[in-house]
């Protein structure tokens, strides 16, 4: 259990403007994502709790022990931290084979149990076969367990990763993410990870941090913060929304619904809890929950809007419609081959799916 | 043709002698600079660098009125010794270190820096010591750049002329050095033992150069 409360000021520097670092979070086993773009604070973050970067002000504390406190001026040096940390270029001693690097971190042991443990430890991260190689020997992916295995060998209270999917392609990344669950599932340790991809928060987060300009702006389960963004900034952040301006028009408490004005059409949502008639709002919209066909001729049904088609995407699973206002939705590809030539569209936004900000 | 090598011998023991002196000082004060935030850092920064340049006879005149038999360091090694330091090979080996130590530490200390943070940082979270991350894991990954900064630091040695005529003299035989040797040469119209020291001399540190040059090359490409 680690329990985290920074601040730091950095002055403004060539290239960079002042910034601040404000943040307070608590995390659990299980793993905890710091998400937000670059240059939000994630890394300093993680810095700090490591004990590379001292905070101005604040308290950290890993299982009850203190490894920082402002107030008191006590600021452990990294080595006694008892942090691991995975370094985004994975920070394995290039000079040493995979062996010695994981007997590096194991010396505080009697050399037979330093044996047995790199030992386990290997055959563990499936490295027994490559312990005698050189870093610059082993594959990406065996790099990356080393240094896991390695980080995990100094017998941390928790593991901090920094970016480790960074730069990795898809096999690799789905490689590392059994990696980090295999952590959670084998040692029960708090890991906290810094990403700014949102697919990786959903395939590891127990629990999600949105950081932007050195705050967090929004905590809860990945699944929860896209549901249910707190604020625009958030939204727009996690970048799977389409975001409109609209005008509430009227609302309904009893039936829990209400209607919104958006361009010259009308649309049915859910209630707004907090606004009033004549507000204006974001409404946000995920593509894929937007149903797209052709339009031949009908008239514009309830929660449709008519639209010209602007251009198409090719996804992995899919095709990207774009219109001409500014809306998007995704179609199967079979369904969009029968309806590729059309070009007046109807697009159906189901009441449940349009929600505002 | 019946030629002294005694100078060119006399010459590589106080050079020898003088990069193991400076290696073992340079590499502590390389550490220090590179590492440490320290009051008066700037301040050492400039004296080690201060012997690169200010002229040889100057060093050797601050070298003269510290280790000079007026001083308490020239008394104290009288009284020890039973001979006065000034104008003996070793007071050359100080003079060399004086002359090579500086060039030593600016480049160990760029060796040092130039190894990634990222293996420094990652040893200390593995649990491990300052002077255990520097043994194992900085001094190893700096070792061919710093083992060419010995090179380049005993070529230097090898040819001070300034400091050491100031403090050791030019005593044939005892205190004279390659470099005052064929300055002797040349002023005494011996022609053909200057050739023959400057041609050794000049090989000598041409190897030492190509040497320092290959394990550069060899470090940076890793």
């Amino acid at each position: 259990m680690i329990s985290v409360r920074i601040q730091k000021q950095f002055a403004a520097a060539p290239g960079s403007a002042a910034f601040t670092l404000d943040l307070e979070f608590t995390a659990g086993a299980g793993v905890t994502v710091l998400f937000g773009p670059s240059g939000s604070g994630k890394t300093l973050t993680l810095e700090c709790i490591a004990g590379f970067l001292r905070p101005g002000a604040g308290r950290i504390e890993l299982d009850g022990r203190l490894l920082f406190d402002g107030a008191s001026g006590v600021c452990l040096p990294p080595r006694e931290r008892q942090c691991g940390y995975v370094f985004q270029n994975y920070a394995l001693f290039p000079h040493m084979s995979l062996r010695a690097n994981l007997g590096f971190a194991a010396e505080r042991l009697p050399r037979l149990e330093r044996h047995r443990k790199v030992q386990e430890m290997l055959e563990r991260f499936h490295l027994e076969d490559v312990a005698g190689r050189f870093p610059h020997e082993l594959s990406g992916g065996q790099r990356q367990r080393g240094s896991v295995a390695r980080a995990l060998l100094a017998a941390p209270r928790m593991v901090l990763l920094d970016e480790p999917a960074r730069g990795l392609d898809a096999p690799l990344r789905e490689e590392l993410h059994e990696v980090i669950r295999e952590v959670r599932e084998g040692f029960q340790l708090p890991v906290v990870l810094v990403t700014h991809d949102l697919e990786e928060c959903f395939a590891l987060g127990d629990h999600m941090h949105v950081v932007r300009d050195g705050r967090i702006v929004q905590s809860g389960t990945p699944e929860s913060i896209v549901e249910q963004p707190a604020s625009l900034d958030v939204a727009r952040l996690l970048g799977v929304y389409d975001l409109f301006p609209a005008e509430v028009r009227s609302l309904d408490p009893g039936a829990r619904t209400s209607r919104l004005r958006m361009g010259e059409h009308e649309l049915s949502a859910p209630y707004l809890p907090g606004k009033f008639k004549g507000d204006h709002v974001w409404v946000y919209v995920l593509p894929e929950r937007v149903k797209a066909a052709p339009r031949e001729g009908q008239r514009a049904g309830a929660n449709q809007i008519p639209a010209t088609l602007a251009r198409t995407i090719e996804l992995p699973r899919g095709i990207r419609l774009e219109f001409t206002n500014g809306l998007r939705a995704e179609v199967p590809r079979e369904e969009f081959a029968a309806m590729a030539s059309t070009r007046e569209w109807l697009i159906e936004i189901p009441p449940g799916e349009l929600r505002a900000l | 043709m019946d030629l002294d090598w005694f100078p060119l011998w006399l010459s590589m023991r106080v050079a020898a002698l003088s990069t193991l002196i400076s290696t073992v000082a340079g590499l502590w004060l390389a550490y220090l600079l590179a590492n440490r935030t320290f009051r008066g850092r700037d301040a050492l920064d400039a004296a080690v660098t201060l012997p690169l340049v200010l002229p040889p006879t100057v060093l050797g005149y601050y070298l003269l009125v510290v280790i000079g038999r007026e001083s308490w360091f020239g008394r104290a090694w009288e009284a020890v010794w039973g001979a006065p330091l000034v104008f003996t090979w070793q007071a050359a080996v100080l003079a060399a270190v004086l002359h090579s130590a500086p060039l030593l530490i600016k480049s160990a200390r760029a060796a040092l820096e130039s190894v990634d943070h990222d293996y420094e940082r990652a040893a200390r979270t593995l649990g491990a010591s300052e002077w255990r991350l520097f043994v194992r894991v900085t001094l190893p990954l700096a070792s061919r750049s710093i083992l060419a900064a010995v090179g380049l630091a005993f070529a230097r040695a090898l040819g001070d002329f300034g400091v050491t005529i100031m403090v050791a003299g030019n005593i044939p035989g005892r205190t004279q050095t390659v470099a005052v040797a064929i300055y002797d040469a040349v002023e005494s119209g011996n022609g053909a033992a200057a050739r023959a020291l400057v041609l050794a001399v000049s090989a000598m540190a041409l190897g030492i150069l190509w040497l320092a040059n290959r394990l550069q090359a060899r470090q940076a490409a890793r």
